[in-house]
Parts: structure tokens; C-alpha cells; sequence
């Protein structure tokens, strides 16, 4: 394809999915041009709490999980940093007896995934993790799980991508978008010439159902808030991601000693921004202190909020369009989306270039709302 | 954060007291040793009258003794032996008080 | 009147519009982080110490004095709480922090007095022991009757450098040189700016004078060039009026280059901004009365833009007359507020000539940057270089400030941006060379100034509205 604005496919969104899609496409020698709104990796992937795991995700979402497991395992050498990413585990509480039986149904529902769940005791977390509070009365770690640094990491992908020979235009917005019969068109705001592609992903983050309702299938989709707080930097006492059976508080230590935490919701400010109220910010606090009273005396430094996709069933939305053919859409990772979001990208580079993929996703399809 | 250590402290001190020096005397601690500072003083110029700086950054150890003495910079924060923190400069000594600052300057330890 | 004013800060734009709402039967709400009202300028010395007035503040004690006889005239009619920290502002509630505990305060009405801290330059060395902001170089002396070390050199440029100095050696410190950056044909050239305020145009003079007198090596036009020294500082490296490098031993610094406003609370609240070219920064936008583009938001004194203790006072008054104005609270004829509102404003402008005399005096130095290596601590809290900042511009093409404090965590640390954020800005825009303004400006996000998790933990109970 050499017609100047006509690409093989054009990119909605510049998050972790879209760069990573847009990456293995030039892989496949594919032309690709991304647009995103802002600044590549600044919205969901980039604010979210850094978790990498695979414990914890529904049946459906297994192969795509461990696709991605093995994504990160080879991160260095796609996108050139390391994103201070550790296999550090991730170890989820039970507060309860019965997040302890769900946390065991867990571990025998994924047995043939090969997680490597350890089940403990409470005597086993406290010999381990002495500086647990009492709250925590067993859990289950997931030991090559981990964390990252989603500021760093999904900028990363996205100049990846552009090292590839992907056409990023960032600070971009498109307008609106249409099929004339033979390619997609899609209008910008940074030019006159509408861009046109035979291919057109949309990896719009919270902001997906603008095309899908362009193209008469827009989905249930309704947007959360996650809030995060971050602490000054702390004597070294923990290197694995806590977190909890049933969610609701996220804790991980970071290699300079700050604590990232997570939990409660912030409140959206307009349609593309969220901001963490005092409310939010206190409950975090409680959960995060009551798991771990050495955070007691951290100091509170930092806290944000962003807007995130989700889907009545949790479920992201991995699909062809049910009613246009060359529109594929990955979006709607209800707040999950970092540890998946590499694997996802290469399997819709996967549908576009070779018309399917081995990973299973009829249940991440349009069809189902 | 460099342990308690039990050498003598040596002699720099960096606030030259020009006034007001016939205040009640307040006893307290720093990094296990007992020192005096004069009622009124804050935390920070109970430090700085007695040695060179207040503590050691969590990232490279390099020795900061405060900046800006109106609680914006937040480079005074010290902890005390109890596991609490405070902000040097906007917070008065109190008799008793056991900071932690592992700054002992002991010769041979530099 | 349905609500209660709130008022954050009680400096001298704090103490005035307070006087100014109780003079309408207002009873506000008083939120000041300090001990006792003062703010940094007038801050008072603690209750067991003696020294008078005359001695703390020099020529400025009857200022002093009359504010601080008005605030106690004030007490059995506001509501006034000390050693509270505002650390979150929403739409319809603020966070307060008061002897540990964390309790919600609505508002409807808001003034917010928040002042200003010194504007910080980083030069290498400058994190070593030793070396203070002028700002706190004054408050050592007038808070703890302490000079920073035995040996001081000030340097830096704007009035408060002469000022320091002055009080320095007036109390008996030894103050080795005073170095100004700016050259004295800067001086001359804003006398007619400065006449506006021709005591003040005297007063610096007499300064200057004074410590001539004293044989204190007053020079200009010098460049900072490093602080050097093992574990504090030794030695100040400048280079001098003819561009000659100079190394001068000193055990102390106090350095500053002027003042930048405290705008978080603005911020946070989600007041409009600007960018300011002679603040050289973003500043909340608001008409000279004092309103913001937030109805019930109103802003006074440095807070909002450096201006000087005086037009702080001035606009404390006026912003407290623009709240009673537009609440419809004054008994009868509006046209009494209107007058003393117009004087105000008069009086303000003819200040803030005098303000634009006194940049042109004491312009903030441009050429900083290149005193720079790639070692020199930029972001004081997460210990930050220049070099690391230099690389990630180049490698991530940062062009924002936001972008580049996400990629190089510099302003991610404690202070939130107060030591670094203008530096970053600066160095972003001279890497990358855009204008200033076209590099952006730092969001704000709670808390507004660090807090103990504990507190924040323990306050996670329903809310109730915080009681005296």
C-alpha cells in the first residue's frame, strides 16, 4: 500500500492493547498507523496499579493469560526496558473462612492451568510474611506472578511500535468514522485528508463504544474509577503484589520502597477524566493499614484515578464486529487489562492478518450483549 | 536508614544561636544519645544546634539537614524511635523526644 | 448568610479578610497550618521568647503589630483553627488534618490565602547541609534567633537577599558576601517602576547602604556556579562580575531567587489557570478583586500570584468586600463596599507596577541551566538528576510536564513538585525548545501536602462536619 493516508490497518487508541497490536502487525508487515488522543500509554494502561497477574482471572481468560505470561517473560527484548517488572508473586488473602474455601475452589477449578497456587494456612503466612496483620487468616500465591510500572511500561510499547515503522499520531482525535464500500475512512482533527484503511481496530480503552455505536453495535459498557495511593518511600519489607479474595484492596512494595495501593473508586470529573475523592482515598487507607500495620507511619504522597471499561459480565469485549467486516475490537478490560493486554494485542494482529487465532475467545465476543 | 550506633557525636553544629539563649533547657535524645536544646526550639533547631545535618536520604544516604524551614519542602522528615514521623522544622521539641537520625559522626564510620 | 465563609491561610491576606467579613457580621472559619496567624512573613515567635517587634521585623513592626492586635480583636468572633492542614479540596467539601485526626468541612464560600514559598534554582551542590532557601534563612533568625551557620553567604537576587542580610548583621551574624545575580544597570533601569513604591525604593537603599557601612561585600551581576563541600557546605563557586570563577568559604548558603505562589488548593479545586510571563509560572485566573473563574472560590495575597505583603493585604480586604458583594450580605446602600473596592484596586495596581520595577530589578537569571551537570540533583526528594531527566526527554520525546514527571518520577516525591516543578518546567522547555507556557502545567491530585497514612486510615468512618 503506497497511496499516502491509506494504511492496511488504522489503530483507534494507544494504550497497551493497540501499541501491542500495532507492533505485531509490523511483525506480520503489515502498514499501521495509531491514533491516539493524548500521549501514548497515559490513560487505563498507564494509570492502572501495576499488577501482572494470572491468579485470579475467570476460566475464559486463561489461555489469553498465559499467553501474556509468557509476553512478559521476553518484555526486555520487545519494548527495550524491563519496566521494573518482577516476578515477585501475588499473594491474595483470605480474610474469611470462606474466601479461604473460594480461594481453594479457585485452585482446583484452574488445576489443569498449571498456575503453581500454593494454598497457606495462617501459621504458613505468618512464618513467611511476618509483617502481615492479623486480619489475613490464610491465602493463595501464585509465585511467577508479579508487578510492573505501567507509567513506564506502556509508553514503552508504543515506541515499540513506532521503532517498527508504525505511523503514531499522538494528540490526535479522530472525529468520525465510515466505510465507503471499499475501505474504512476515518477523520481526523490534525488534517484535512480523512486517513482510510482496509483494517480498522478499535483498542479505544473506556471510550470504545464510539465506534462500535458508529458502526450499529454498541455495547452495555459503563465506566469505574479505581483509585490508587502512593506512599513515600519505605524500609524494604515486601516484594510480592497483595491483594484479596473478593478485591477491594491492592497493595505492592516497589524496589525504591514506595508503596503503591489500590482500591475504592474516584469520581468521574468529565467524559474523559476522574479524579480520587477524600472519601475513596480514606477507605484505601483503612483496607491497605488494617493488611499491613507497617504502613501505619508511611506518609500518603500521591494518589490518582482514571477512567476504566467494563462489561456487565466482567468480560472484555475480543471480537470481529457482528455487523463490519475488516472492524475487530478489543476493549473493556474492566480494570484487568495490563497483564492480558500484550497477549491481546498480538491475537488481534493474529484475526487481521491470518483471519483467526489459536487463543479461544468466543466468550470475549460482540455477539453476546 | 543507618542503625543506631553508640559513638560519641563530634563537634559540627550547623545554627549559630544569636539571641534568646537563656531559655529552660530540654532534654532528649538523638540516635540513642542524650543531648540538650532550649525550650522554643522546633525539632530541626534542636538538631541542627547540636550537629551538621538531621538525616540521610532513603536513596542514596547523601546527608540533608532541611531547606526550606516552612514545612513546603519536606526534607525534614525524621523519625523517631517509636516508629512515628515528624516534620522537623514545624514541630516544637518536646523533653523526652528519642529521634533517630543515624547520623552518629563518628570518624571512622564516614 | 446561609454559609459559612471558610478562609484558608491567616497571613496577612487572611487576617484582612477575615476583619473584613466580621466587620459584616460574618463569622468565618479560619483554616491556618501554622501555630499561630502570621503566615511566613509576620510569623511570630514562639510564646517564650522575648525579643520585641522593632527587633523581628525591622521596619515592618508596626505592620506587624496592627495586624496581629486585629487578629486578637478577632478571636471571640471567628472561628479560628490553628495547626489545620487542608489536604483535600472537592467541589463542596474540604479535608482537614487537625492533631491527628482528619474530619470533613463543607463550604460554600472559600477564601484561599495559601501565600508563597521561595522560587528554588537548582545548582550542583545545592542539596548539601548547609545551604537553605532565603526564606528559611530569615525564619531561622526570626523564628529560633538563629543564624543558618557561623559563616553566611547570601546569594540569589530580589529584595528579600538585602533585607536578610540587613537583619543578619544587624542581629550579629557574620555575613561573608551578599551576591546578587542581577547586575546593577538592572537596577537603575527599573527606578521608575520602582518609585511607585517609593518607600520601599528607600528602604532597599537604605539596606544597601547600611551594610556598605558595615563593610559587607555587597556584589553583582555573579553567577552561582556549585556548592562545594564533603558533608556540608564549604565552599560557594561563583563565577564574578567579569566572569571569573571564585571559590569563597562559608559554612552556610541562603539562596533565593524571589517567590512563587502556593496554588494546590486552587488546583484542586479546579480553578482556571494561566500562564503569568513575569511569574514565569501558572497562576489561578481571577478578576483584581479576587474571584476565581469558580463561583464561591475567591483568592488573595501571594497565594494567587506574587504581589508583597502589603498588596496581600489589600486583597485579602477586597476579596473579602467581593464575597459580601456578591452574597448580597452588607446592610443597605452597596455603593460605600464599591468605593473602599475601588480604592483597593487602585492601590493594588499601583503595587503591582512597582512589582513588574522590582522583576525588572531583580530578573530571575536565565542562563542556570548551563551550570548544570549531569549529576546535579534536580528533584530534591527522589534525588533526580539532570542527566537522568536530559535522557528520558530524549529517549520517551517528552514534551509535557506531566508526561515528564510520569516518565523520569521527577516531582513524584514529598515536597509534590514545590522545590523541582519550576526547575523541571524550565529544563523541559530549554531541552526541547518550546516557550514555558508551552510546556504545561503540574495536576494537582490529594493530598495537598503529605500525610500519615494512620490518620487517613482511622478517619474512614461517617462523615461529620469537623467541630471546634
Amino acid at each position: 500500500m503506497s497511496e499516502k493516508n491509506l494504511y492496511d490497518v488504522i489503530i483507534v487508541g494507544g494504550g497497551i492493547v493497540g501499541t501491542s497490536a500495532a507492533l505485531k502487525l509490523r511483525s506480520f508487515g503489515l502498514t499501521v498507523c495509531l491514533l491516539e488522543r493524548g500521549v501514548c500509554g497515559s490513560r487505563s494502561s498507564g494509570i492502572n496499579y501495576g499488577g501482572v497477574r494470572r491468579q485470579g482471572r475467570s476460566l475464559a481468560q486463561m489461555p489469553l493469560t498465559q499467553r501474556a505470561h509468557s509476553i512478559w517473560g521476553r518484555l526486555k527484548e520487545m519494548i527495550g526496558i524491563d519496566g521494573e517488572y518482577v516476578r515477585s508473586g501475588h499473594l491474595k488473602l483470605a480474610r474469611s473462612q470462606a474466601d479461604m474455601e473460594s480461594l481453594t475452589r479457585y485452585k482446583e477449578r484452574t488445576a489443569e492451568i498449571d498456575l503453581g497456587l500454593e494454598l497457606l494456612s495462617s501459621a504458613q503466612l505468618r512464618a513467611r510474611f511476618p509483617w502481615l496483620g492479623e486480619r489475613a487468616i490464610g491465602g493463595s500465591l501464585c509465585p511467577e506472578d508479579g508487578h510492573a510500572n505501567p507509567r513506564l511500561i506502556s509508553p514503552a510499547f508504543a515506541r515499540a511500535a513506532l521503532r517498527a515503522g508504525t505511523q503514531i499520531f499522538e494528540n490526535c482525535s479522530a472525529q468520525s468514522f465510515l466505510h465507503n464500500g471499499q475501505h474504512f475512512e476515518v477523520k481526523v482533527d490534525i488534517q484535512a485528508e480523512p486517513l482510510k484503511s482496509v483494517f480498522l481496530l478499535n483498542c479505544a480503552g473506556a471510550w470504545s463504544n464510539n465506534v462500535c455505536e458508529t458502526f450499529g453495535e454498541k455495547v452495555p459498557m459503563t465506566n469505574s474509577h479505581p483509585l490508587m495511593v502512593v506512599t513515600d518511600a519505605l524500609p524494604a519489607f515486601m516484594n510480592l503484589s497483595l491483594g484479596v479474595e473478593g478485591g477491594g484492596v491492592y497493595v505492592r512494595q516497589v524496589s525504591r520502597g514506595n508503596c503503591v495501593l489500590g482500591g475504592s473508586q474516584g469520581y468521574q470529573l468529565d467524559a474523559n477524566r476522574a479524579r480520587p475523592g477524600g472519601d475513596g482515598i480514606e477507605l484505601v487507607l483503612k483496607g491497605a493499614v488494617e493488611l499491613l500495620p507497617n504502613l501505619r507511619h508511611a506518609q500518603v504522597v500521591r494518589t490518582w484515578s482514571g477512567v476504566e471499561g467494563r462489561l456487565p459480565d466482567r468480560e472484555p469485549v475480543i471480537s470481529f464486529s457482528s455487523t463490519t467486516p475488516g472492524l475487530l475490537h478489543g476493549f473493556g478490560f474492566a480494570g484487568a487489562g495490563f497483564q492480558i493486554g500484550p497477549a491481546v494485542g498480538e491475537v488481534l494482529a493474529e484475526m487481521v492478518a491470518h483471519g483467526k487465532t489459536s487463543i479461544p475467545i468466543e466468550a470475549f465476543s460482540i455477539k453476546r450483549f | 536508614m543507618k542503625p543506631l550506633n553508640d559513638s560519641k557525636q563530634t563537634g559540627h553544629a550547623q545554627f549559630r544561636r544569636l539571641h534568646e539563649k537563656n531559655r529552660p533547657s530540654v532534654e532528649f535524645s538523638i540516635d540513642g544519645q542524650a543531648y540538650q536544646a532550649l525550650l522554643g526550639d522546633t525539632v530541626l533547631t534542636a538538631l541542627l544546634t547540636n550537629q551538621g545535618a538531621i538525616r540521610r536520604t532513603e536513596f542514596s544516604g547523601q546527608k540533608r539537614a532541611g531547606f526550606c524551614l516552612m514545612g513546603a519542602c519536606q526534607d525534614c522528615w525524621i523519625w523517631l524511635e517509636s516508629g512515628e514521623r515528624l516534620r522537623a522544622c514545624s514541630t516544637m521539641l518536646e523533653s523526652g523526644m528519642r529521634l533517630i537520625t543515624g547520623l552518629t559522626e563518628d570518624p571512622q564510620h564516614e | 448568610m446561609n454559609d459559612i465563609p471558610v478562609i484558608i491561610g491567616a497571613g496577612p491576606a487572611g487576617i484582612r479578610a477575615a476583619q473584613t467579613l466580621v466587620e459584616f457580621g460574618v463569622r468565618p472559619i479560619i483554616l491556618d497550618e501554622g501555630m499561630r496567624w502570621g503566615g511566613q512573613i509576620y510569623r511570630q515567635q514562639p510564646t517564650n521568647f522575648g525579643r520585641t517587634s522593632r527587633q523581628l521585623y525591622g521596619f515592618d513592626s508596626s505592620k506587624a503589630d496592627a495586624l496581629s492586635k486585629v487578629f486578637m480583636g478577632l478571636m471571640n468572633q471567628v472561628d479560628y483553627r490553628p495547626q489545620s492542614l487542608v489536604w483535600n479540596v472537592e467541589q463542596n467539601r474540604l479535608d482537614v488534618i487537625h492533631q491527628g485526626q482528619s474530619t470533613m468541612l463543607p463550604w460554600q464560600s472559600l477564601i484561599v490565602a495559601t501565600g508563597a514559598t521561595d522560587r528554588v534554582l537548582p545548582f550542583p551542590g545545592w542539596t548539601l547541609p548547609g545551604v537553605f532557601t532565603m526564606g528559611a534563612t530569615q525564619i531561622a533568625l526570626k523564628y529560633q534567633a538563629c543564624a543558618i551557620g557561623a559563616q553566611v553567604i547570601l546569594a540569589g537576587t530580589g529584595p528579600l537577599l538585602y533585607l536578610v542580610a540587613y537583619q543578619y548583621v544587624k542581629a550579629g551574624a557574620t555575613v561573608l558576601a551578599v551576591l546578587d545575580t542581577a547586575h546593577f544597570s538592572s537596577q537603575i533601569k527599573a527606578l521608575p517602576g520602582l518609585l511607585n513604591q517609593p518607600i520601599q525604593l528607600a528602604r532597599g537603599m537604605y539596606y544597601v547602604g547600611w551594610l556598605m557601612s558595615r563593610g559587607i561585600k555587597i556584589r553583582r551581576g555573579i553567577r552561582i556556579v556549585r556548592a562545594e563541600g564533603k558533608n556540608t557546605i564549604e565552599a560557594l563557586v561563583i563565577k564574578n562580575e567579569r566572569g571569573v570563577v571564585e571559590t569563597l568559604p562559608c559554612d552556610a548558603l541562603g539562596v533565593g531567587y524571589a517567590l512563587r505562589p502556593e496554588t494546590q488548593i486552587a488546583d484542586g479545586l479546579g480553578c482556571e489557570f494561566k500562564f503569568d510571563p513575569m511569574q514565569r509560572a501558572h497562576v489561578p485566573v481571577k478578576d483584581i478583586a479576587g474571584r476565581s473563574s469558580l463561583d464561591g472560590v475567591y483568592l488573595a495575597g501571594d497565594g494567587a500570584g506574587i504581589m508583597g505583603a502589603d498588596a496581600a493585604e489589600l486583597s485579602g480586604e477586597l476579596s473579602a468586600l467581593a464575597l459580601v458583594l456578591d452574597r448580597a450580605v452588607h446592610p443597605g446602600d452597596a455603593e460605600p463596599l464599591r468605593r473602599r473596592a475601588k480604592y483597593l484596586e487602585r492601590r493594588i495596581q499601583n503595587i503591582t507596577r512597582f512589582r513588574a520595577g522590582l522583576e525588572t530589578a531583580f530578573p530571575c537569571p536565565d542562563n542556570w541551566i548551563e551550570q548544570l551537570t549531569d549529576e546535579t540533583i534536580i528533584c530534591r526528594c527522589e534525588e533526580i538528576t539532570f542527566g537522568h531527566i536530559r535522557d528520558a526527554i530524549t529517549t520517551c520525546d517528552i514534551r509535557e510536564v506531566n508526561r515528564l514527571k510520569a516518565l523520569s518520577r521527577a516531582g513524584m516525591g514529598r515536597c509534590q513538585g514545590r522545590m523541582c516543578s519550576q526547575a523541571s518546567a524550565e529544563i523541559l522547555a530549554h531541552l526541547t525548545k518550546q516557550p514555558l507556557l508551552n510546556v504545561g502545567r503540574l495536576r494537582g491530585q490529594p493530598p495537598i501536602k503529605p500525610v500519615p497514612a494512620h490518620i487517613l486510615a482511622e478517619a474512614s468512618t461517617p462523615k461529620t462536619e469537623a467541630a471546634k
